[in-house]
């Protein structure tokens, strides 16, 4: 393995353990469409960042296109409680709407924006050791992109780590959760602002798609394996770092995008899960009811 | 008859509470008096499991206030405990019987500390008094609908609270599994607490509850229980609805009336 | 705006050939959304949308040529199979269905995008173009395709027309289609086949990453202007053809510019416009009526305190400053003053130097509110077992909304009552 597929690999690791923790929330709640949402509606704060701040200012970028995200749920909500559109159309009409926004502004500011559309969908990961941070003195600490997602990632495990009650409860039993005095709106919030950090810091090395992913994919499967959280987060970011090495080594082997073989990598993890999970799967199921008619006999 | 009773546990002034722009609840006021054990009593749809939302400050009010202890509940949660219905929650969660038992002393708990094993033998006793030590590591869809019942229960007396509220708490619920649970809220009532429970069979309220609420949209009656449960009283609880009161509540949704003019002045 | 005459004009036989294609493909896909949105099931479509790509790149792949009978299979049958699997994993496992929705999105444009990057570096010179599934190019819709495409994008529409009924009856109650003895199953298979077919054509005009807004924000949209399925999906059609016209046009004069993007943002602004000011439902003409209702009410208060202080007096029309009203009951100045000049427009008050009064109608106005606001009163005592002292809050909100039928039916129960809870007298009928 040479110094690049190192760098790659470790930037696919880092963005599947952000995103898979995360999506292990979002799952349970049964928002992964909203994860969906906020992975295309940050592209128009992405665009506008790179516009407003001129170079690549990480932090303004990060913050700017996260609000986005929060923003786009809120959007959400309006539409759906306020405006009183269907909960469906209203994450589908939003997510469409910013994401064609952000499109349009990458081709009229073609120019002046580092981006492109294809990238936009599934990033450039192989790009990633490219872009390395020299120190003034000359010193070579890496390529950018792993310190920005390392940080993000670091940001992430000491927010689920120190409220790791609050997120747990808020998903189980909102009312509950309410009735001892805990803000599930607030909860809500942080957790998508979350979402959309970690989306953003992502999104230039794995565009969009891989991003949905890795929030929805790993997560599933280890929802399938284990009926703890605590183990399903460490099960969901082993299987996302797994599906990133194996993607990788895919990807050079069909000469295609990384991004979209470690996705077919997680889908194949899922179907694994799907069929031989010992508690949930499809044969584990079928055996059941032998076994209790055994035991009625 | 509406008994009301001083220094009362629990006080509700003036009620009304809507659901989608159409009250559900008008003017309820009621007390109720410590170390009881009472039955919200009242046909579908009367507003039972809306009334004790509205006291745990789960739906906004359009009218009047709750108080608990003589307090508003911001200042006096953690002496009230409420159980949800059980459906309410996905029990696919991935959480143990004693996760969930642990969730009841969560409120002590403050922003930044996490429970501890102090927390988990609370839990573990909780899980004890419904008989359900033996399930704590279970995973709470492999439980059946009476033992779920009984980790929400333990739950509830995790957070060691003085009043407790539950919303059909017998519902889907086995009959030794039942008299398990009406054994466990008499001891809690005989050591002072008081405990609400929203029931439905009219047969069995007689010997389970000391104090019964009679509900359907209005407040029909709230006293002892001898007192409410007579014939005249359930007559008028479950002989249909008020004809107009139901029309003007149709009529505020449909016009889209503002249901109070002003906001409640206490929360 | 020369490029804008040439296009309306159509005089090139292309530009006439796409945008005819283009409104075809818009239409026939804003009409299936419009059932697919009903049933709640517009995030599935997103699912369809996006699982078509790696269909397309499959038939490239294993006829390496672009023959849009072929690749219209390839979508077809990989767009088939992202709802078998949804349903498949739905039904079998605990994982809901919105993380399989998002799990079959994910992974099957991921083995997508594989497939065409892979393509893309194998130097066929064939391929270019692919990528148009992507964004979409309406310009690159020429020939053949144009042919296949409109050719199914009218089928739908047959279908859609002749099977309208059935439809409609499987979207809004399934239980009750199959008790009339539909074949419910089968309509519901051939709707989906209908949502699937249609993500197929419109990744012509939009791509596949924005195809679901063409299914669901035309039907979003469209039902805010009306509660009838058939005009439901005539509005939708219209909005979606508006804008696949747009899309042509775009197209036409930017090549380089991809044309889903821009599809999708006009006809979210047109939601947006009809989510805002669509008669009755739209949220301006919602806050309108409450402001309407509560100005209303004000005017009503302003009467029955006029009443009150005559009633104190016993003289009804005399004048009061707004002073003394302001001090019968606190509400703002300038409320107040716009209430007092609505009722004068009215004739229900008039001003004179001493102040304002009530007219002999404002007064006969003033005594029907404060007939119902003691009338409900009474309703509350009697009827609810309230205290005396606690139903006039109540009151104060019911006496705006009460029907002359609903006055009429109180006074029966109450036996024609002459006094309130609080032993004043209710004024009678005039």
């Amino acid at each position: 393995m040479n110094i690049d597929a190192f760098w790659i690999i470790l930037t696919g690791a880092l963005v599947a353990i952000c995103c898979s923790l995360l999506g292990c929330f979002l799952i349970l709640r049964r928002m992964a469409m909203v994860g969906d949402a906020i992975s295309h509606a940050v592209l128009p704060g992405i665009v506008l960042a790179f516009l407003f701040s001129g170079s690549r200012e990480v932090w303004t970028m990060l913050i700017g296109a996260a609000l986005l995200g929060v923003a786009c749920t809120f959007l959400i909500e309006f539409f759906h409680k306020k405006a009183r559109v269907q909960a469906d159309a209203s994450i589908g009409v939003t997510f469409t709407t910013l994401f064609a926004l952000g499109i349009i502004l990458i081709s009229v500011y073609a120019g002046k924006v580092d981006l492109d559309q294809d990238c936009v969908l599934y990033g450039e990961i192989a790009y990633v050791p490219l872009d390395i941070w020299l120190t003034e003195s000359g010193m070579n600490l890496g390529p950018r992109t792993v310190w920005i997602i390392g940080g993000v990632l670091v940001v992430l495990l000491l927010f689920i780590t120190i409220f790791y009650k609050q997120l747990y409860l808020t998903s189980f039993d909102p009312a509950f959760a309410t009735a001892i005095g805990l803000s599930t709106t607030l909860w809500y919030y942080l957790l998508m602002g979350a979402v959309s950090l970690t989306t953003v810091a992502a999104f230039e090395s794995v565009g969009a798609i891989l991003v949905v992913a890795l929030m929805v994919g790993p997560p599933a499967t280890a929802y399938l394996l284990t009926d703890d959280l605590k183990k399903m987060l460490i099960i969901s970011a082993l299987a996302g770092t797994i599906a990133s090495a194996a993607g990788f080594y895919l990807a050079l082997w069909l000469n295609g995008s990384v991004a979209g073989a470690i996705s077919a990598v997680i889908g194949l993890q899922f179907l694994l899960a799907f069929v031989f999970s010992p508690g949930h799967g499809l044969l584990a199921k079928r055996r059941q009811p032998v076994a209790v008619m055994k035991a009625n006999a | 008859m509406i008994q009301h009773v001083t220094n009362p546990v629990l006080e509700v002034h003036d009620l009304t509470v809507s659901y989608q722009r159409k009250p559900v609840l008008w003017d309820v006021d009621l007390t109720l008096p410590q170390q009881a054990l009472v039955g919200i009593i009242g046909p579908n749809g009367a507003g039972k499991s809306t009334l004790i939302k509205a006291i745990m400050g789960l739906l906004p009010l359009n009218s009047g206030f709750v108080e608990l202890f003589g307090k508003p509940l911001e200042e006096v949660r953690k002496r009230v405990s409420y159980v949800p219905q059980r459906e309410s929650v996905d029990w696919d969660f991935p959480a143990s019987a004693l996760d969930v038992a642990m969730m009841g002393t969560y409120g002590q708990l403050g922003l930044f500390r996490r429970p501890g094993s102090r927390e988990k033998k609370l839990a573990m006793e909780a899980l004890e008094k419904v008989g359900m030590q033996d399930f704590a590591h279970r995973q709470i869809s492999q439980l059946s609908g009476g033992q779920q019942q009984r980790v929400f229960l333990s739950r509830a007396l995790a957070q060691d609270a003085d009043l407790y509220l539950m919303d059909e708490p017998f519902a889907g619920v086995d009959i030794a599994t039942e008299t398990a649970i009406i054994e466990l809220l008499r001891q809690m009532r005989d050591n002072g607490k008081t405990v609400v429970v929203v029931h439905h069979d009219l047969q069995s309220a007689q010997d389970y509850f000391d104090w019964i609420i009679l509900l359907n949209m209005r407040l029909v009656a709230s006293g002892p229980t001898e007192e409410t449960l007579t014939p005249p009283l359930l007559e008028k609880t479950y002989g249909g609805r008020l004809t107009e009161l139901s029309r003007v509540s149709e009529l505020l949704q449909k016009k889209q009336f503002p249901i109070r003019e002003t906001k409640p002045t206490r929360k | 705006m020369n490029t804008l005459w040439d296009f309306l004009s159509m005089s090139d036989a292309n530009v006439r050939f796409v945008t005819i294609g283009s409104v075809l493909l818009a239409a026939s896909s804003a009409v299936v959304g419009c059932f697919t949105v009903l049933r709640k099931r517009a995030l599935v479509g997103d699912a369809v949308a996006h699982a078509v790509l790696p269909g397309v790149c499959l038939a490239f792949i294993l006829t390496g040529e672009k023959n849009p009978l072929i690749l219209l299979l390839g979508s077809f049958l990989t767009g088939w199979l992202s709802l078998i699997i949804i349903d498949l994993v739905t039904a079998n496992s605990r994982v809901k269905e919105d993380t399989a929705i998002g799990l079959v999105l994910s992974v099957f444009f991921g083995i997508g995008i594989l497939l065409l990057t892979s393509i893309q570096h194998s130097n066929n010179e064939n391929q270019s173009g692919l990528d148009k599934f992507l964004f979409g190019s309406a310009a690159a819709l020429v020939g053949q395709d144009l042919i296949t495409f409109g050719a199914v994008a009218v089928l739908l529409l047959l279908s859609v027309l002749l099977l309208y009924k059935e439809f409609k009856l499987v979207s809004f109650d399934l239980a009750y289609a199959r008790t009339i003895g539909l074949p419910v199953r089968g309509l519901e298979l051939l709707l989906t086949t209908l949502t699937v077919l249609a993500v197929v054509v419109g990744i012509q005009s939009v791509g596949v990453v924005l195809m679901s807004a063409m299914l669901i924000t035309p039907a979003a949209a469209a039902r805010f202007w009306t509660d009838r399925l058939g005009a439901m999906v005539l509005i939708a059609a219209l909005m979606s053809a508006f804008c696949g016209a747009a899309g042509a046009y775009v197209s036409f004069t930017a090549p380089a510019m991809p044309t889903g993007p821009w599809i999708v943002m006009l006809l979210s602004l047109l939601a947006i416009v009809s989510f805002i000011l669509a008669p009755k439902k739209g949220l301006l003409a919602r806050y309108l009526m409450q402001r309407r209702l509560r100005r209303q009410m004000t005017r009503e208060n302003i009467l029955k305190t006029l009443f009150h202080l005559g009633e104190a007096k016993g003289e009804y029309e005399h004048s009061y400053s707004k002073q003394q009203i302001l001090e019968r009951r606190r509400q703002p100045l300038v409320r107040m003053k716009n209430g007092l000049n609505a009722l004068r427009r009215q004739g229900l008050v008039q001003e004179s130097s001493n102040g304002w009064a009530l007219t002999p109608p404002g007064k006969k106005e003033a005594q029907r509110i404060v007939r119902l606001h003691r009338l409900w009163e009474l309703y509350l005592t009697e009827y609810l077992h309230l205290a005396s002292d606690h139903v006039h809050e109540d009151a104060e909100s019911i006496e705006h909304v009460l029907t002359p039928e609903l006055e009429k039916r109180l006074e029966e129960l109450l036996d024609y009552p002459t006094a309130d809870p609080h032993h004043t007298i209710i004024p009678q009928q005039p």
